[in-house]
C-alpha cells in the first residue's frame, strides 16, 4: 500500500496541439514507466483517430513511478483530460479527481479559450496549476510574452513557469520535481466508507465495462461488494487495480489512489462518469458532489448510404456505444432516407467524430442529417416535452412556443478580428456579455448564444474570418422561449425530411435562400424541371429551378436498340449510385452532406 | 411465333440526324444481298419457331430493285419454315411509283412504313431528304389507291424549325388520310451526325426540353382524339393495327437479323452483324461468323424486360416479373413504388405509365434497374 503523503494526483490541461501528448510521452519515458521500444508517439491516445487529430477523445489515465532526489519514491497519477468543448463535463470529473494541474500553453501560440475554461474548472476545484511553456525550443516561440498571458491569468511569480520541450526533452525533470514538490498529497480518511469518483470507463470487449475512479476515503478491496451510488446498483469487484501501460491487478487499493475496478459490467450505459463507487455493507453518507447524467446537445439523423446495411449500422452504433456513453441513438424513419438511427452527441465535434469511426471501424459511409438541438415544446392544452428532430415538432395550431437552449460562449483572439468576430456572433443571434484583455495582443470575448447557432458552420466560419486566430469554448447556460418556425424543403412539391430545420423566424429566409441555392449547385440536372423550395408552413419562402436535362425517351426502342438502349441506362444508373430518391428526383449522397457547409 | 428482320443498308442521301447504319455509295447493293442470301442460308436454324413477320428496314429497302427483293424472299421461303402474316417494307417517299407499289404486292408485302416525317417542305430540305412535301402526300394517296391498308408514316417532332402549327398541321395530314399507323420521334442528336456536328459548332440551336415536352403532349392528346392508340412509346395504332413485328419484339419473341449491322436474339443471347458493308461481304465470302455475341444474364434479362414492357400499354406484368424474375420481384416493387400515382397507373396485376410518366420513362426504367453491386 502506497503511503498517502506519497500520492500525488495530477492533470493536464491544454489547448489542442499544445503538446500535451508529447509531453506526456516524456513523462512515461523519463520515468521508465514505458519502454522507448513500447512507445509509439503519443502513448496515450490509443485509438488512430485520437492520433490523427491530435485530440484525446477519451480520457485514461497512468501511475508513474518517480524516484525523487529526497530519496523517497512517489507515485504520480497522470490523469489524462479530452480536449474539446464537447466533453467538458468529462473533463471536469477528471479535474475533481486531481490535486494539481500541469497548465501547458504552447510558447509560440499562447492561451486559447479551451485552457482557459479548463483552467478555471481546475481553480474552482482548488487544484495546484503548475504553468509551463511549451515548445520553447521552436523558433517562433515569444517566451515573454506568453509568460505575461500566464502571470496575467493565473497570477503566479514569472519564476514559477517552468520551460519545457515535449520533442527535445528539456524541463521534464524539473516538471516531475515539481510535481512532487508543489501539488499536494491527497486528504482523506482511509478508515471511513469508502468514497470513490469514477472520472471515466472503457470498453474492453473481453471484459466489459472497466472503470476509472480515484479513492476519496476508505479502501476497496478484490472481491468487495460495491454500490454506485447515483446508478443504484450493486456489483462484486471481480478485479481491481492500478494503470500502467495495462492495466495491474492487485488486492486493495487505499484512499488517495487512483484504480480501475472491473464488475463484468457489459454496457457502458450503467456505469456513470461522475458516479460515486461505495460499499453495500457500509456505503458512505453522501456522493460526491458534481454528478450529472450528460445529456446529448445535438441531434442528428445518420442513415445508411444502402438501406441494406441498416443492420450493420445498428451493430456499429452498438459497439460504439459499448466505449462512448455518451453517444444515444434510437431507429427513425426518413421518407427520403429510409431507415436509419436518430442520434445525440454531446456536440459537433462528437459528431465527426462518431461519424469518422464508423467508417474507419467498421466501413460504413452514412449519411448524417442537418443536426439540431434539443428544444422544449410547450403546446397549447398546457403539455410540455422534449423534441429532438424538427420533425417531431408539434403542429402550429397546437403549439404554444417553444424554448431553445443557450450558451455562454468564450472567444478568444487577437484585438484586430474583434469586429468580425462581432458580426459572425451577432448575426447567430449572439449578444457579447464581456469583454476581456487577457494582454496587450489577446482579448476574450464572451456571448451568449443560442446553441442551436453554432451547430450550423460556426467552427469554420470563426476560423476563417479570424484566420485561425480565435478559440472558442462553449457551457450550456438555460432554455429560453424562442421565435421558431419549421423550415421544409421541397423538390417537385415533396417535402425532403432529411433536410427539415427549426430555424429563428428572422433567419428563416436566408436559410432557406441558402439551402436553396445550395441545393441548385448540388443537385445534377434531371429529365424534368426540378423545383426547390424553402417552405415554412404552407408558405414558400424560397425558391430556385433546375432546368431540365434532355432526353430523348422518345428515341426507338426496336430489335437493335435495346442492347444499346439498355447499356446506356444501366450506365446512367451507375453513374447514379449514391442517389436518394425523393418523388421522382434523385438526390446525391452529397447533397445531404454538402448542402451547409460553406460555399 | 418468330421474325426476320433484313438491313438494307443503303440511302441515296444521307438525313442529317441519322446515324443507322447505311451507305449512300450504292455500289455493291447486289454483293450485300447476295452475302444476306449466304448468311440465310447459314442461319436456317437459328429460329426454332414458324416465322410470323418479315422485316426490310434501313436504310432504305425501298431502294432494292424487285428482282433483289423477290430473290431474298424467295431464299427466305426455301430455307425457314413461314407462316407470315406480316411482310413489311422501309420506303422513302420518292421510291415509291405505282409500278414499284404493284410488284410489293405481288411479293406478297402487306404494310408499308413509309419515311414521311414531315409535310412541311422546309423541313425535309434541312433534315436532307431525298424527298419532298408533295411526294411525301403523293406517297400516302398512292399506295392506299394500290391497297395498302397497312400502312405507317414516321414523323418526327421536337426540332428547332417546328412550330406549333406545322406540328399540328402535319396532324391534320395524318387525320385526313387516315393513316392507321405511325411511329413518332423525337428529334434526337446524336454524335458523328451532321445535325451532331451542327450542335457542337453552334450552327444548330435544339429546341428547349419544355417545347419539345409540349409538342409531345400535343401528339399524344390530338392522335387520343383521333382514336389512335399510344401502345408503344412511340407508335400510335387505330384498332387492330398495331405493327406485328415490331410487338413481338416487345413481347420477347425470338427474332433473326440479317445484313450489315442487324441484330438477332434467340431468348438467351443476342448477336449483332457487322455493321461494315465491305467487311460484312468479305467475312461472309470467306465463310467466317459475321458477328459478335452476348450471352444475357438473368440481370440483363429482367432488366430488358422492365426497359421494354414499361414502354407498352400493357405496361410490366407482375405475374410475369415474379415468374422469369423471382429474385428480383422485391427489388422492382420497391423501386417502382415512388413512382406510382403520379407517373405509374398501378393495377392489379401490372404497372403502366401514365401520361406524365411517359415524359420520365427512361428515369423510371433505370430507377428500376438492378445494377450489379460489385460493378457499382
Amino acid at each position: 500500500m502506497h503511503p498517502m503523503k506519497n500520492i500525488r494526483n495530477f492533470c493536464v490541461i491544454a489547448h489542442i496541439d499544445h503538446g500535451k501528448s508529447t509531453l506526456s510521452d516524456r513523462l512515461l519515458e523519463m520515468t521508465s514507466t514505458i519502454s522507448a521500444r513500447e512507445m509509439q508517439n503519443q502513448a496515450l491516445d490509443d485509438m488512430d483517430l485520437e492520433r490523427e487529430r491530435g485530440i484525446t477523445i477519451k480520457s485514461h489515465a497512468i501511475q508513474i513511478k518517480y524516484a525523487h532526489s529526497d530519496g523517497e519514491t512517489y507515485t504520480l497519477n497522470l490523469i489524462d483530460t479530452p480536449g474539446h468543448v464537447d466533453f467538458s463535463y468529462e473533463v471536469s470529473r477528471s479535474i475533481a479527481a486531481c490535486e494539481g494541474a500541469l497548465l501547458l500553453v504552447d510558447a509560440s501560440q499562447g492561451i486559447q479559450a479551451q485552457t482557459i475554461s479548463n483552467l478555471y474548472l481546475a481553480i474552482e476545484h482548488d487544484l495546484e496549476i503548475i504553468p509551463i511553456l511549451n515548445k520553447v525550443d521552436m523558433e517562433s516561440a515569444m517566451i515573454e510574452d506568453v509568460s505575461d498571458q500566464i502571470v496575467d491569468l493565473i497570477g503566479c511569480d514569472p519564476e514559477e513557469i517552468l520551460q519545457a520541450s515535449g520533442k527535445t526533452g528539456q524541463g521534464v525533470q524539473e516538471i516531475l520535481d515539481a510535481i512532487v514538490l508543489r501539488i499536494p498529497a491527497p486528504q482523506g480518511d482511509p478508515q471511513a466508507p469508502l468514497q470513490a469518483l469514477i472520472f471515466d470507463s472503457m470498453f474492453n470487449p473481453f471484459r466489459g465495462v472497466i472503470a476509472y475512479f480515484r479513492i476519496f476515503n476508505g479502501t476497496i478491496n478484490t472481491g468487495d461488494r460495491v454500490r454506485f451510488v447515483n446508478a443504484g446498483k450493486e456489483y462484486e469487484a471481480n478485479e481491481i487495480g492500478i494503470l500502467k501501460m495495462k492495466e495491474e491487478p492487485c488486492k486493495s487499493l487505499g484512499t488517495g489512489n487512483v484504480g480501475y475496478i472491473i464488475t463484468g459490467i457489459k454496457e457502458s450505459k450503467e456505469i456513470k462518469v461522475g458516479d460515486t463507487i461505495t460499499h453495500a455493507e457500509r456505503p458512505c453518507s453522501k456522493s460526491i458532489k458534481g454528478f450529472e447524467d450528460v445529456k446529448p446537445m445535438v441531434f442528428a439523423g445518420i442513415f445508411p448510404i444502402d438501406n441494406e446495411d441498416y443492420e450493420d449500422l445498428r451493430d456499429s452504433l452498438e459497439k460504439l456505444q459499448l466505449n462512448d456513453a455518451s453517444l444515444v441513438f434510437e431507429p427513425e424513419t426518413s421518407a427520403a432516407l429510409g431507415f436509419g438511427f436518430r442520434c445525440g452527441f454531446l456536440g459537433m465535434l462528437h459528431l465527426e467524430i462518431i461519424q469518422e469511426r464508423l467508417s474507419r471501424e467498421f466501413d460504413q459511409e452514412v449519411i448524417t442529417t442537418i443536426p439540431n438541438v434539443s428544444y422544449y415544446a410547450h403546446t397549447t392544452a398546457g403539455e410540455n416535452f422534449m423534441i429532438h428532430t424538427p420533425n417531431d415538432l408539434p403542429d402550429v395550431s397546437a403549439l404554444n412556443y417553444v424554448e431553445e437552449p443557450y450558451i455562454e460562449a468564450q472567444i478568444i483572439t487577437k484585438p484586430e478580428y474583434i469586429g468580425t468576430i462581432m458580426n459572425l456572433c451577432l448575426d447567430k443571434r449572439g449578444v457579447l456579455t464581456k469583454q476581456h484583455y487577457l494582454t496587450q495582443d489577446r482579448v476574450e470575448l464572451t456571448f451568449d448564444l443560442p446553441l442551436a447557432e453554432i451547430v450550423f458552420d460556426f467552427y469554420d466560419k470563426l476560423k476563417s474570418i479570424s484566420r485561425g486566430y480565435a478559440s472558442f469554448d462553449y457551457a450550456p447556460t438555460e432554455y429560453r422561449r424562442s421565435q421558431l418556425v419549421k423550415l421544409d424543403i421541397k423538390l417537385n412539391g415533396e417535402s425532403v425530411d432529411a433536410l427539415s430545420a427549426l430555424v429563428h423566424k428572422d433567419k428563416a429566409y436566408a436559410f432557406g435562400r441558402r439551402i436553396c441555392s445550395r441545393l441548385k449547385t448540388l443537385l445534377p440536372r434531371q429529365q424534368f424541371v426540378i423545383a426547390i423550395q424553402a417552405a415554412v408552413g404552407a408558405k414558400i419562402i424560397a425558391r430556385e429551378t433546375i432546368s431540365a436535362l434532355r432526353k430523348d425517351v422518345t428515341a426507338k426502342c426496336y430489335g437493335g436498340d435495346i442492347s444499346r438502349k439498355r447499356k446506356l441506362l444501366e450506365k446512367q444508373k451507375k453513374g447514379k449510385k449514391k442517389m436518394r430518391q425523393i418523388g421522382s428526383v434523385e438526390v446525391p449522397q452529397k447533397a445531404f452532406l454538402e448542402v451547409l457547409k460553406l460555399e | 411465333m418468330a421474325g426476320i428482320y433484313i438491313h438494307i443498308p443503303f440511302c441515296k442521301k444521307a438525313c442529317h440526324y441519322c446515324n443507322f447504319h447505311f451507305s449512300t455509295s450504292l455500289k455493291s447493293i447486289d454483293a450485300v444481298v447476295q452475302s444476306i442470301k449466304t448468311e440465310i442460308s447459314k442461319q436456317s436454324s437459328y429460329l426454332k419457331e414458324p416465322v410470323t413477320t418479315i422485316y426490310f428496314g434501313g436504310g432504305t429497302p425501298s431502294i432494292l430493285n424487285t428482282s433483289l427483293l423477290e430473290s431474298i424472299l424467295a431464299k427466305l421461303e426455301s430455307h425457314f419454315s413461314l407462316a407470315t402474316e406480316e411482310i413489311t417494307l422501309e420506303c422513302n417517299p420518292d421510291d415509291i411509283t405505282f409500278e414499284k407499289l404493284a410488284e410489293w404486292n405481288r411479293l406478297g408485302i402487306n404494310r408499308l412504313s413509309i419515311g414521311v416525317q414531315s409535310f412541311h417542305e422546309h423541313h425535309l430540305t434541312w433534315m436532307n431528304r431525298s424527298h419532298n412535301a408533295e411526294q411525301s402526300i403523293n406517297s400516302i394517296k398512292w399506295a392506299q389507291k394500290a391497297g395498302f391498308e397497312n400502312l405507317t408514316i414516321d414523323l418526327i417532332f421536337g426540332f428547332a424549325g417546328l412550330s406549333k402549327t406545322e406540328l399540328k398541321e402535319n396532324l391534320r395530314v395524318v387525320q385526313k388520310y387516315a393513316i392507321p399507323h405511325l411511329s413518332v420521334y423525337g428529334m434526337t442528336i446524336e454524335p458523328k451526325t451532321a445535325l451532331g456536328h451542327q450542335t457542337k459548332t453552334g450552327q444548330y440551336l435544339p429546341l428547349p426540353e419544355a417545347e419539345a415536352n409540349a409538342q409531345m403532349l400535343m401528339i399524344m392528346e390530338e392522335l387520343d382524339r383521333q382514336g389512335y392508340e399510344q401502345y408503344e412509346i412511340s407508335n400510335y395504332a387505330m384498332p387492330k393495327k398495331r405493327a406485328l413485328h415490331n410487338s413481338n419484339y416487345w413481347q420477347g419473341a425470338t427474332y433473326l437479323g440479317l445484313g450489315p449491322g442487324a441484330h438477332s436474339f434467340n431468348g438467351t443471347s443476342r448477336h449483332w452483324n457487322i455493321a461494315n458493308n465491305q467487311k460484312y461481304i468479305k467475312l461472309i465470302q470467306q465463310g467466317q461468323p459475321v458477328y459478335e455475341v452476348e450471352q444475357l444474364s438473368t440481370i440483363d434479362r429482367y432488366n430488358e424486360y422492365v426497359m421494354i414492357r414499361l414502354r407498352t400499354i400493357e405496361g410490366i406484368n407482375l405475374d410475369q416479373i415474379e415468374n422469369l424474375f423471382p429474385a428480383y420481384f422485391n427489388y422492382f416493387i420497391q423501386n417502382i413504388r415512388p413512382f406510382i400515382g403520379k407517373h405509374v397507373q398501378k393495377t392489379e396485376s401490372s404497372y403502366r405509365l401514365t401520361q406524365k410518366g411517359k415524359f420520365i420513362t427512361d428515369l423510371i426504367t433505370s430507377a428500376v434497374f438492378k445494377v450489379n453491386r460489385e460493378s457499382d
